[in-house]
This record gives C-alpha cells, structure tokens and sequence, in this order.
C-alpha cells in the first residue's frame, strides 16, 4: 500500500464530459492515476483517450465552464483540487506543479524576449525581483546546458531551435522546484540526439530536487527508458497499469499487446504494419462493458460487464481485462 | 519505379533576417538552408531525417512556394507542382478555428470545383473513415479534437485533394502507434494505387525505416547523407548520422547506453562554421576537416547512389561492416 504521506498526485475515479451541441462527449470515464514523490509516472495509450484532459485536471487547466466533472476526485499533495477556488490554484499551479507543453512555441509568447518571460514566471511564483530573479534564470538555463544563457535571454523564441525552446521550458518549469511536473508530449518535437539530452537533464533536475514526473508520450520506446511505472489508456480509462518493464514486456491488456504490435519495427520495409482494427469508441454514447471488446480478437460474452483493474500476479501490475482475472487463478 | 526526377534542387539556401537595427535593416541571418541538392524521383518515398532546427521544416516551405530561396534553384516536371499538398508538424496552427472539420478537409476541393454541401460532406465523412475518425464527428469544429485527432483531420486535408505528390512534416508523431499504422499503411495503399511520390519528414526512425525508399540527413542545413533507406541505416557513412542512429530509443535499452551525451550546445546557424560543419561535435576529426566538404560516393559504398559529405566516409563505413 503506499504511503500516503508520499502521494503527490491522486486522481480517482475521474469522471468528466464534454458538453456540445452534439450531446455531451464522455471524455473521462473512471479514471485512476497515482504518482508517488519522485517517481516517474507513463501515461501512454490511444490517441483521443483522453491522457491529455485527465493531466490537466491535475492542474485544473481545462477551460471553466466547458466540462463537467460527473464522479471522483483529483487531490495533489493531499489538497482537492476540485474543490479549490481560482485564486488557490494560481498558488497551487506555481509552487506544487508544473506543466510542460508539446508545441513550446505556443507556450512563449511570440513578441516578447526569452528572458522578460523567465523573469515574469520567476517574479510570480517565487517572488524574486531584480539580480536573485536575473541569477536564477541564468542558473536554469545553465542547468538545462543551454550555452551562453546571457545571450539566449535576449532572443525572441522563434529564434531558437525547438530543443533550445523545450529546455527553456523545461528549466523554467523547475523554477519553482514543484513536486510534480506534468510533461505532455514535451520531447515528441525533438530530434532522437537532442531527445535523449532533454530525458537525461529532466531526470537529472527531478533526481536532484526529489520533483515527481507525469510524462505523456506516444513513443513506448521512450517511455520504456524514462518512467518507472506506467498507465495505459483507452476511451478515457485505464486499461493497464505496473511497473515499466512488466507492462511492456509481458503485457496483460489485449489493447497493451495490440500496440506493441503495430510498432513498425515488428514489421519488415514495406509490409503490411498491424494497426488494430474498428474504430474507437463512439464517446458521445456512455460506455458499457470493456471498451476495448468490440475491437478485441479474444472478447466474449463476459466482456458486456466492464472489467475493473485486476492484479495480475506481480506487483503492482493490474489490467482491466477479464483475461487477466482467468490467467491469475 | 520509374526514375524520372520530378523535382530537382540545385543549391538551394535560405536564410532569414533576424532583429532590425533602427533604419529597417537586419541586423544578423538565419542560415536555415545552406545549398541543398538532391532530384526527387517520381513515385519514391524520400525521408528526412536531422537534428531539430537543421532546416527539415524549411526545405518543406521551399517545396511548397511558402518560402522563396536566397539562392538557388527548383525545377519542377510540369504541372507537379501544382498537384503538391502539405502536412504541417504543427497542426495546432495549421487547422482555422472557426469552420467545422468537414470546410477544413473539403478546403483543397472547395477552392478548386464547385460541389454541393452535401456531396463535400460525403467526401469529408469518407476521408475522415479512412484516416481513423468518426464519421459523425466532422460536424465538430478543431478545439474538440485531441492533438492526434487534430493531426490526422490535416492528413485528411491534404488527401481530399488529390494529389501527386505530398510532403508530410512529422505526420505521425502526435499519433499513438496503431492510428500511426493505420495512416502509413493507408498512405502506402494510395501510392501502390496512384503512384504518389512522398517526402516524409520525420525524428521516427524506425517509421523512416518501414516507409522509406531514400533517406536523407540533414545537418545545420546540408544533406549530409544520402542513398537507400536500407544502406543509410545499416551503414552509415557520415558522423553526424552514427551519432543520431545512436540515440534511437529502444524497448528495453537504458537512456544511459550509447555514446556518451555530449555537453555542448547545438551549433549556431548564425555564423556558419569554416570547412566541416559538424567538425566542432565529430570524434573523428582529422586534418583535412578545416575544408569544406562535399556530398559524393566514397569507396567502398553497397549502393552507387549512397552519398555522404565526409572525406572519411570510407574508413568510416569499413569501420562498421
Ligand atoms: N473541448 C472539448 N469538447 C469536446 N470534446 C473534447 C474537448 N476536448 C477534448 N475532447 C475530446 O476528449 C477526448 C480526450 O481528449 P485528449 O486531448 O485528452 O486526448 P489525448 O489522449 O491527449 O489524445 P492525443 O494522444 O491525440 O493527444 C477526445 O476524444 C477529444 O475529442
Ligand atoms: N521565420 C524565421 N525567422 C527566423 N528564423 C527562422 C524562421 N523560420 C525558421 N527559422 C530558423 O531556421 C532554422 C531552421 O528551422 P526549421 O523549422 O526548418 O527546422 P526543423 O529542421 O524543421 O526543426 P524541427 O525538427 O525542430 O522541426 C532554425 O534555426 C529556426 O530557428
Ligand atoms: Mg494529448
Ligand atoms: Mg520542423
């Protein structure tokens, strides 16, 4: 059981829509992530299954009055975020969690100077001013092995490279040595040379301040090096969580196993890759039974009841498949 | 497959002013591109692979007529030009805001031939099947997509259109890895069907590997290497094309195996360095590096369009087999 004191982040449970035109979008339907301090947490998965919405509940950076929260809770470092006020969570957001996002050209404003930027976050969240504000963000730079950082706080961010940028971003979201940082598809712009240099100063950084990682990512190979457990999710649920090496080395979820398997490099040039076949769920009707079941090559009647995380045999690896639940006994 | 060039670049660069000085004029360049040459064969699947920054996007504008080069020239078999559509890295700003996905995938057809709303729908519902989303959706507007959703309506886009040849700019990196499987496999269907010539960009390389006919790498706005997608990968000639292989994530492989990461920063396409660009980075580095090099066969080499742009390429290669 862990420890509650070191939880950082506990989502449970989450249930959350979409209301449109169209009927609401069940975006969010039961989902459970936990992140321990100083653990280095996977969310991978379909693309649409919500990895990135359920992140940003941790942060409560959906647009207000655009979702609805139907069930379960979202708490970090034992506060519930749901229940906080507005002006709470500007404290929260720059003193507990930071986010880092995909494109960091959309993150900096276009206009203004690398630099301006820093020292604004700086000022906000840490409430230095002047030489210790400049010092700081000279340091961060420094840390994320940015060369020459004096002359880099003088540029306009579509004059730095994209790597130059996502470090940027990266320093600037430890300027306040948060407990988690949240990185959506941080490194996917990056080229594999510069990617594995940002992997190895983020986990240096976060090994260094004890700070806790939620690291989205489409790329399992990348996942596989950096984070030592991981969520696999589908039609906004998790389908299989466990230790890094055990979730995808001896998956247990038949979606798990059917990702694995389109991965180009099961394939020869030129063959036939192996996507799954179906479509994804229809999310504007509630889901009912396994999600997965109408595209599963291994789904039987039991699958009309929904599945919930069943512990697989070693620890801490659990699926939500009726499969596993027949293979542990 | 056919080997006529359907598009030829000589020495093509582009560089881009940066910061004004107070009469207007600029007061330092951007060299984003610095002398491409290469021939697209029609009907091929050409990669491009390289370090972030080194021009990939920009070589994608130049193809496109969304930037013009400083220098040199691109000829064009006639009409190809005009059947060339674009998938952006960044569909985020690529798709407008205010129209509803099936405008955005209907936008090529609907500047080009009058058609009814109902029958752009239908073209819109299909394309969006055929690239992994739900018909019902094209009524939604771009917001109320996931970023993977926004890309493939991008991809969607530039198929409604029809056309010969496409340049795909990481088009499949925000996408999980079955949709990834999905839009290769449909993009290799449309090419066995209509002979499409593809220039993929890509920082996947085992994607590069499955997809691609030729590769080419690019550093600091140069193709370093070039040859088939078969000897790039398993021979590579040039530095720069080791050390990024090296650094392809693997299942299982520990971050920290590989060549050890070099601490310094990446070169500056502001003031180009003299002779070898990749000379300051390279461990191999002899006399003879200070001079410029050019992209040529070298001794040794499995394919006779297999090219790098190093004078060591052939004990470099030996040094591998
Ligand atoms: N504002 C919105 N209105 C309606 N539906 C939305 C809205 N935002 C997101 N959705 C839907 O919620 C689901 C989850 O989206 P989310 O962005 O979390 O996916 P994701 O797992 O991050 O996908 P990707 O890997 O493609 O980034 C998607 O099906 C998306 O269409
Ligand atoms: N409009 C512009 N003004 C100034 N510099 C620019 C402009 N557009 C691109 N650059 C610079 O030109 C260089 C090449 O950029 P480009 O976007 O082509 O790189 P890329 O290879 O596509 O990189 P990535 O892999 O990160 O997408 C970069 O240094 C970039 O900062
Ligand atoms: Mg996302
Ligand atoms: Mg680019």
């Amino acid at each position: 059981m862990a420890d509650p004191s070191r939880v950082v982040l506990e989502i449970r449970n989450l249930t959350l829509r979409f209301p449109t035109y169209g009927g609401a979008v069940h975006a969010v339907n039961g989902a459970s992530i936990r992140v321990d301090a100083g653990e280095r947490v996977g969310i991978v998965g379909e693309s649409g299954s919500a990895k990135s919405v359920t992140s940003l509940m941790a942060m409560r950076l959906l647009p207000e009055g655009r979702f609805e929260v139907a069930g379960g809770s979202v708490a970090l470092c034992g506060r519930d975020i749901l229940a906080a006020s507005e002006k709470e969570m500007v404290n929260i957001r720059g003193r507990d969690v930071a986010m880092i996002f995909q494109e960091p050209l959309t993150a900096l404003n276009p206009t203004r100077r690398i630099g301006r930027q820093m020292l604004e976050v700086i000022r906000l969240h840490r409430g230095l001013s002047g030489r210790a504000a400049r010092d700081l963000a000279i340091r961060l730079l420094g840390d994320m092995r940015i060369a020459d950082p004096e002359q880099v706080f003088g540029r306009y961010p579509f004059e730095l490279s994209g790597g130059m940028r996502q470090r940027v971003l990266i320093g600037l979201a430890f300027s306040c040595e948060p407990k988690l940082i949240v990185a959506d598809e941080a490194t996917t712009a990056l080229d594999v040379t510069v990617q594995r240099q940002v992997l190895h100063l983020l986990r240096a950084k976060a090994n260094s301040l004890g700070t806790a990682i939620l690291f989205i990512t489409h790329d399992l190979a990348v996942a596989s090096q950096f984070c030592d457990r991981l969520y696999v999710m589908y039609a906004g649920a998790v389908v299989e969580e466990g230790p890094t090496a055990e979730v995808l080395g001896a998956p247990a979820h038949p979606y798990t196993q059917a990702l694995l398997d389109a991965l180009p490099e099961r394939a020869a040039p030129g063959e036939r890759l192996r996507s799954i076949a179906g479509s994804v769920p229809d999310l504007t009707a509630e889901l009912s039974g396994c999600a997965f079941a109408p595209r599963c090559a291994q789904a039987s009647a039991v699958c009309e009841r929904r599945p919930a995380l069943i512990p697989t045999g070693s620890d801490g690896h659990r699926a939500a498949c009726w499969l596993a639940a027949k293979a542990v006994q | 497959m056919t080997h006529s060039p359907l598009l030829v670049l000589d020495g093509v660069s582009v560089r881009f002013p940066v910061g004004m000085d107070w009469l207007g004029r600029p007061i330092a360049h951007v060299h984003a591109l610095n002398g491409v040459d290469i021939a697209v064969e029609a009907g091929e699947v050409l990669g491009v692979v390289g370090e972030s920054g080194c021009g990939k996007s920009t070589l994608a504008n130049v193809l496109t007529r969304l930037v013009k080069p400083t220098a040199g020239s691109l000829a064009w078999t006639v009409g190809a030009r005009q059947r060339l559509q674009i998938v952006f890295q960044d569909p985020q700003s690529s798709l407008d805001p205010r129209l509803p996905v099936w405008r955005i995938i209907t936008e090529p057809v609907f500047l080009r031939e009058h058609r009814t709303v109902a029958d752009l729908k239908r073209l819109a519902g299909d394309l969006a099947e055929q690239v992994g989303l739900r018909r019902e959706q094209i009524g939604r507007y771009p917001h109320e997509f996931s970023g993977g959703q926004r890309q493939r309506i991008a991809i969607a886009r530039a198929l409604s259109a029809q056309p010969d040849v496409i340049v795909l700019d990481e088009p499949t990196s925000a996408l999980d890895v079955s949709v990834q499987a999905q839009i290769l496999n449909l993009l290799a269907d449309l090419r066995r069907a209509r002979g499409l010539t593809y220039i993929l960009i890509s920082h996947n390389i085992s994607v590069v590997r499955h997809f691609c006919d030729r590769i080419a790498v690019m550093y600091l706005g140069q193709i370093v290497e070039l040859g088939p997608a078969a000897d790039v990968l398993a021979r590579p000639a040039h530095p720069y094309t080791r050390l990024l292989l090296d650094a392809v994530p693997e299942i299982g492989r520990s971050l920290d195996a590989g060549l050890a990461i070099a601490d310094t920063e990446l070169p500056s396409n502001r003031r180009l360095p003299a002779g070898c660009f990749f000379r300051d980075r390279c461990p191999f580095v002899v006399d003879g590096c200070e001079r410029p090099q050019s992209l040529a066969p070298f001794a040794g080499l499995t394919a006779d369009n297999h090219l790098a742009r190093c004078h060591r390429a052939a004990d470099l290669v030996e040094d591998i087999v």
